[in-house]
């Protein structure tokens, strides 16, 4: 049996009165590459928070490589990229080389020095797989929002971890860096056997990369490949075909 | 009179030692609050010494045995801040308000029960720097120790959380740790301050000479060391002045702080600009 990276079960997350989510129940086990879509206020980003041990559930239980989130410490297993940093200090003085070293703090002990010559090799191979060596002593605020996302994701893989998080990484990025970005994760995926599990508008893209899908609206709709969604007689009745077509178009 | 027969004085040189060793700290403290959005937690804390000078002053102890006191009273009022910040939601600017306001109100009480506002008081409202006693300057020394000591160790976990809290907690952060001592010291620099700019101004310390680093600091670590340069330079050229001219210390180093910001704020506007 597969191991699970990340396991959600009967998941309830209450937000001011109302159930941002609903007896969310999934799993994620090694070598998946997971789309979560839904629409705007569907609660991607609280199952996120949620999966992460940001949000204590009101119910249900969260597990992070078996052990429950709000007590996870293996911190050096994950990446997480959050949606595109809006509240970015633009005077914020780090350096992106500086930013991308802290993806390495999960690795130390205290006192946690990072940037060391040990840690030269990662930082040095995150930055060239972005292409923003670059950029690297150039000020994480004063980057476009493109620059800016890859230098998180750099942080996000500087470690290696086995399971990546990317809570809608590409909403500040033209179509051709997300395109590129979109490969990038598809390499970590075949090539590093990195577990993905990406939340995105951009339902086109994702029936292309992703091995299994979810759609949630507060629960989840579907669950399942992208065969079967796009076979499904009960979601092209859910969806309307034309949004359907959408996603399945490119698969 | 020569500055160099200037710094023969005794008080002169203690003022310059631990004006010089405050503000570094004030300065280095300082980035981290302004990134936090927590700027004003320095004026909120120095309200609360108000305070804590007053009951000291109702009680008539002695001038050292006022900062003692004010520190345990002051450090708690910071982890109030805190948990007003994490339990009631409540945003960074609106803690501070909340606690700075009964500082006030309990300073301004205690004044009026012990017959109104003292010289003592005054000097701690508005800092005298040149009465600063050979055991402040002990204590400054050892809190330098202290403070550059715990931000050196916890370096690169103050940067995650000043970045992004989320991110920092997803790295293993304890995020809520490195919030305590960074409040913490800062509400210990915040009394020991109160003798160098005095209560209405200990916060300017903070944020002046860590606004100034931020406008042309070209990473962390500069950041860092262009505030506490600009601290230096701010307290050692204000003290000179002020004794030189015979004007209010505390009150010239934040005027020369904010010429310093102004200088990097147009250096860096006409860089921008051709």
């Amino acid at each position: 049996m597969s191991l699970e990276l990340l396991a959600m079960k009967n998941v309830v997350c209450r937000y001011q009165g109302h159930e941002a989510l609903s007896d969310v129940t999934f799993s994620v086990t090694a070598g998946d590459y997971l789309g979560i879509v839904g629409p705007n206020g569907s609660g991607k980003s609280t199952l996120i928070r949620a999966a992460l041990g940001l949000l204590p559930p009101d119910a249900g239980q969260v597990l992070l490589f078996g052990v429950e989130a709000a007590s996870f410490r293996q911190w050096r297993r994950l990446g997480y990229l959050p949606q595109s940093m809006r509240q970015l200090n633009p005077a914020f003085p780090a350096t992106v080389e500086e930013v991308v070293r802290l993806g390495l703090l999960p690795h130390k002990r205290f006192p946690r020095r990072v940037g060391g010559r040990r840690d030269t090799p990662a930082v040095e191979r995150a930055l060239e797989a972005l292409g923003i060596a670059g950029i690297r002593r150039k000020l994480i605020g004063e980057l476009s929002g493109g620059q800016q996302q890859r230098a998180l994701l750099a942080r996000a893989i500087v470690g290696r971890p086995e399971l990546l998080i990317l809570d809608e990484p590409t909403t500040a990025l033209d179509p051709e860096t997300r395109e590129r970005f979109y490969t990038l994760l598809e390499e970590l995926h075949r090539e590093g056997g990195t577990t993905i599990i990406l939340v995105t508008h951009d339902t086109g893209s994702i029936g292309s990369m992703a091995s299994r899908l979810i759609y949630v609206d507060r629960k989840i709709i579907f669950d399942g490949t992208l065969d079967d969604f796009c076979h499904s007689a009960e979601m092209t009745a859910f969806f309307g075909e034309a949004s359907q077509h959408l996603i399945c178009h490119r698969h | 009179m020569t500055i160099v027969e200037m710094f023969q004085y005794g008080f002169i040189q203690r003022a310059l030692l631990a004006g010089s060793l405050i503000a570094v700290l004030c300065a280095v403290l300082g980035v981290f609050l302004v990134l936090r959005r927590l700027s004003l937690i320095g004026d909120g804390l120095a309200h609360v010494a108000f305070g804590s000078v007053a009951l000291a002053l109702f009680v008539n102890i002695t001038p050292l045995a006022v900062t003692i006191a004010a520190i345990p009273l002051v450090m708690l009022s910071s982890l109030g801040i805190l948990k007003l910040m994490e339990r009631a939601k409540l945003f960074g600017d609106a803690a501070v308000g909340i606690v700075a306001s009964l500082g006030i109100a309990v300073g301004v009480l205690l004044t009026g029960l012990s017959g109104g506002f003292s010289v003592d008081l005054f000097s701690y409202l508005f800092g005298n720097i040149l009465s600063v006693s050979r055991e402040e300057v002990i204590i400054a020394a050892l809190l330098f120790v202290l403070i550059i000591a715990a931000v050196s160790l916890y370096y690169n976990e103050l940067l995650a959380v000043t970045f992004d809290e989320d991110l920092a907690r997803t790295s293993g952060v304890r995020t809520g740790r490195i919030n305590m001592i960074l409040v913490l010291l800062t509400s210990l620099i915040v009394v020991l301050a109160m003798k160098v700019a005095g209560i209405m101004l200990v916060s300017s310390l903070m944020v002046l000479p860590a606004v100034t680093a931020l406008q042309i600091a070209s990473g962390f670590r500069t950041a860092l060391l262009l505030a506490a340069g600009c601290a230096l330079l701010s307290v050692i050229s204000g003290i000179i002045a002020s004794f030189g001219l015979n004007i209010p210390a505390g009150a010239t180093i934040i005027l020369i702080n904010f010429l310093l910001f102004l200088c990097a704020f147009l250096g860096r506007r006409r860089l921008r600009h051709g």
